[in-house]
């Protein structure tokens, strides 16, 4: 790849709203990216600025990517469901229709797809399903059985249950508290979906405790997880070494990698998942430049 | 049209004073998706020490108003994969470097610059910024940086190990008592230039958990909060020099520079070249975009050279 083409794989413009409307807990937000809409794929993600060019709120916000029109009537869109728990996220929620948000994207490596037309199962917890629709749609026409699994707290907190019944080829939503679908995790169907399928990757998007469990049942019934992280970030670009986890490489060694370049997608069982507590990663003793007992 | 070049020692005239900062701008690649790292008077790599450090476990950020603090744990591949294959990429480029290095004792500084100077990269190298708020093994963990005797003894060592016209910058920290002592040990010792300033040590907690916010528990503090602190450790230093306490040498300044005024401050106050740090985490392209906005602002200033407008505060 040339010099050049490398330096065109992601682009930093300033995106307007066209479209803002609230999805249960959430904000689905449309924005007008030509360049990052031209260039996406599923499983990546964009950083959004916060507040404006002397805004006191420095660090980007990341989101993956629910979906791209790329010659949309308004040229080029990108869609991200964003979920308001923080001054960052409130104020982007906060934009009305033809506000500007300044957008770097598409970020990230990409769900890798089968070369075979493998039956796959999706799994997204809360609004971690938003970059499954676009992964379905893309796989269902390489001729993958797609089936999605959507988790959530509670009713108001799933995402996109009537898109994934149109997307897909089956769909079962689990809540903790029983008030939409099964009482449960989404874990728990996901043994019979994946022998009854004979799925052979399973993806996932959501929080860390429910990625380690799809690997795990992944595992145990032979199926590949690619999982999708959400780390937090400061740059999204991958020079702040902020999100950083631990995963083991093709040499078989651990070491402490950026999942905004090197992710968000990982292989499941890449993962180390015993070095994680409460969402935060320690750096595993046998990891390449571990500190030692009594260095640093 | 404002002459921006500039002579930071050894020769090296650079044609223009934007440099990133160590530590927010990674070796090199990730920024040069977004603007020609070459544009850059000088790009400063990530601080190297002499093996691979993974660096700490999470969450290694936490933000703060206008600013952020961080504690990475100086994560790097280590100075042999450093000059395998950073630098010389940075070379095929055609950027100019300033690589940062750091140690945890005297000898591992020595040992990190001798390995630079050994690579075959090493030409495309104006110079040597020496990191030296880290916490010295020898000492129980206090940083070279808060201590003139110590701070003294690494910049000799590193600047045994280079030629003449390679220049050596001290970076120093502004958590001294008296930063003009500790400026005056490293210039004293052979430092041809000093980077004014590393991170603020600060804390955050988490009232959620009610517990520190970071895995390191304190981190530093950078960002546009910070750049009066800059601004003020530059000044005390270049009055300093211009009353023959400290011999007169470079400044780079570096501390909250967002836009290009933010940059002119630092330079009147004595900087002779800025670099771009955390503001990078919210505009990838921040140091190409200060150089214009500087540029921009010199001429409506009537500067002909960037030089001209170096210190300019003092005496006014």
């Amino acid at each position: 790849m040339s010099e050049r083409q490398l330096r065109a794989r992601v682009t930093q413009e300033v995106a307007e709203v066209i479209a803002t409307r609230r999805v249960g807990a959430y904000q689905h937000l449309t924005l007008v990216a030509p360049g990052v809409a031209e260039l996406a794929r599923p499983g990546q993600f964009v950083a959004l600025a916060v507040g404006g060019e002397t805004s006191g709120t420095l660090l980007r916000r990341s989101f993956s990517i629910h979906k791209v029109s790329p010659s949309g009537t308004y040229g080029g869109t990108v869609e991200i469901v964003v979920s308001a728990v923080g001054t960052g996220t409130r104020w982007i929620v906060d934009r009305a229709p033809h506000d500007t948000i300044d957008v770097v994207g598409p970020l990230g490596k990409a769900f890798p797809l089968p070369t075979d037309p493998v039956a796959c199962v999706l799994v997204g917890g809360g609004y971690g399903s938003a970059p499954l629709f676009w992964l379905a749609a893309e796989l269902r026409e390489r001729g993958c059985h797609v089936e999605m699994v959507l988790g959530a707290a509670s009713e108001d907190r799933l995402f996109g249950v009537v898109e994934a019944r149109r997307s897909c080829d089956g769909v079962t939503v689990t809540t903790d508290d029983g008030s939409a679908g099964q009482q449960g995790w989404v874990s728990d169907p996901l043994p019979e979906i994946i022998e009854r399928t004979k799925a052979g990757v399973v993806y996932g998007c959501g929080p860390m405790g429910m990625l380690e469990s799809i690997t795990r049942v992944a595992q145990a019934h032979d199926a590949v997880a690619q999982v999708a992280v959400e780390e937090s970030m400061a740059c999204g670009v991958g020079v702040c070494m902020t999100c950083v986890m631990p995963v083991v490489g093709s040499d078989g060694r651990t070491r402490m990698v950026r999942s905004c370049v090197e992710g968000p997608v990982f292989r499941g069982d890449r993962v180390r998942w015993d070095a994680f507590d409460g969402g935060h990663a320690r750096v595993p003793d046998d990891a390449v430049g571990a500190p030692k007992v009594g260095g640093h | 049209m404002v002459d921006l070049s500039v002579d930071l020692g050894g020769g090296h005239r650079l044609p223009n004073p934007l440099m990133t900062a160590s530590g927010c701008a990674a070796n090199g690649r990730e920024l040069h998706r977004f603007f020609d790292v070459a544009d850059l008077g000088a790009f400063v790599t990530k601080s190297v020490m002499a093996d691979p450090r993974s660096g700490r476990g999470t969450p290694r950020m936490a933000e703060t108003p206008s600013g952020m603090l961080n504690s990475i744990g100086l994560q790097g591949p280590g100075i042999e994969a450093f000059v395998d294959e950073d630098l010389p990429w940075l070379q095929s480029v055609g950027a100019r470097v300033l690589p940062s290095i750091a140690g945890s004792s005297s000898t591992e500084y020595a040992h990190v610059a001798a390995t630079l100077r050994a690579s075959r990269a090493f030409d495309a190298v104006i110079g040597v910024e020496v990191n030296i708020s880290c916490p010295n093994v020898a000492n129980r963990g206090l940083v070279f940086a808060c201590d003139p005797l110590a701070s003294a003894k690494v910049i000799a060592l590193v600047r045994e190990q280079l030629p003449r016209d390679i220049p050596v910058f001290a970076k120093l920290s502004p958590d001294v008592t008296d930063i003009t002592a500790i400026a005056a040990a490293c210039v004293k010792a052979g430092a041809d230039g000093l980077t004014m300033i590393n991170t603020l040590l600060g804390m955050v907690i988490d009232t959620d958990r009610m517990r520190p916010q970071l895995g390191g528990v304190t981190g530093g503090l950078s960002g546009p909060g910070i750049r009066p602190v800059a601004v003020r450790a530059i000044w005390q230093v270049r009055q300093a020099m211009f009353e023959g306490r400290i011999p007169t040498v470079p400044i780079i300044g570096v501390g909250g520079v967002r836009t290009g005024r933010d940059a002119l401050e630092l330079v009147a106050a004595g900087a002779s070249a800025i670099q771009v740090g955390t503001a990078v985490f919210n505009d990838p392209s921040a140091p190409v975009r200060v150089l214009r906005e500087l540029c921009e602002l010199l001429d409506a200033k009537g500067f002909e050279r960037f030089t001209d407008a170096v210190a300019v505060a003092h005496g006014r």
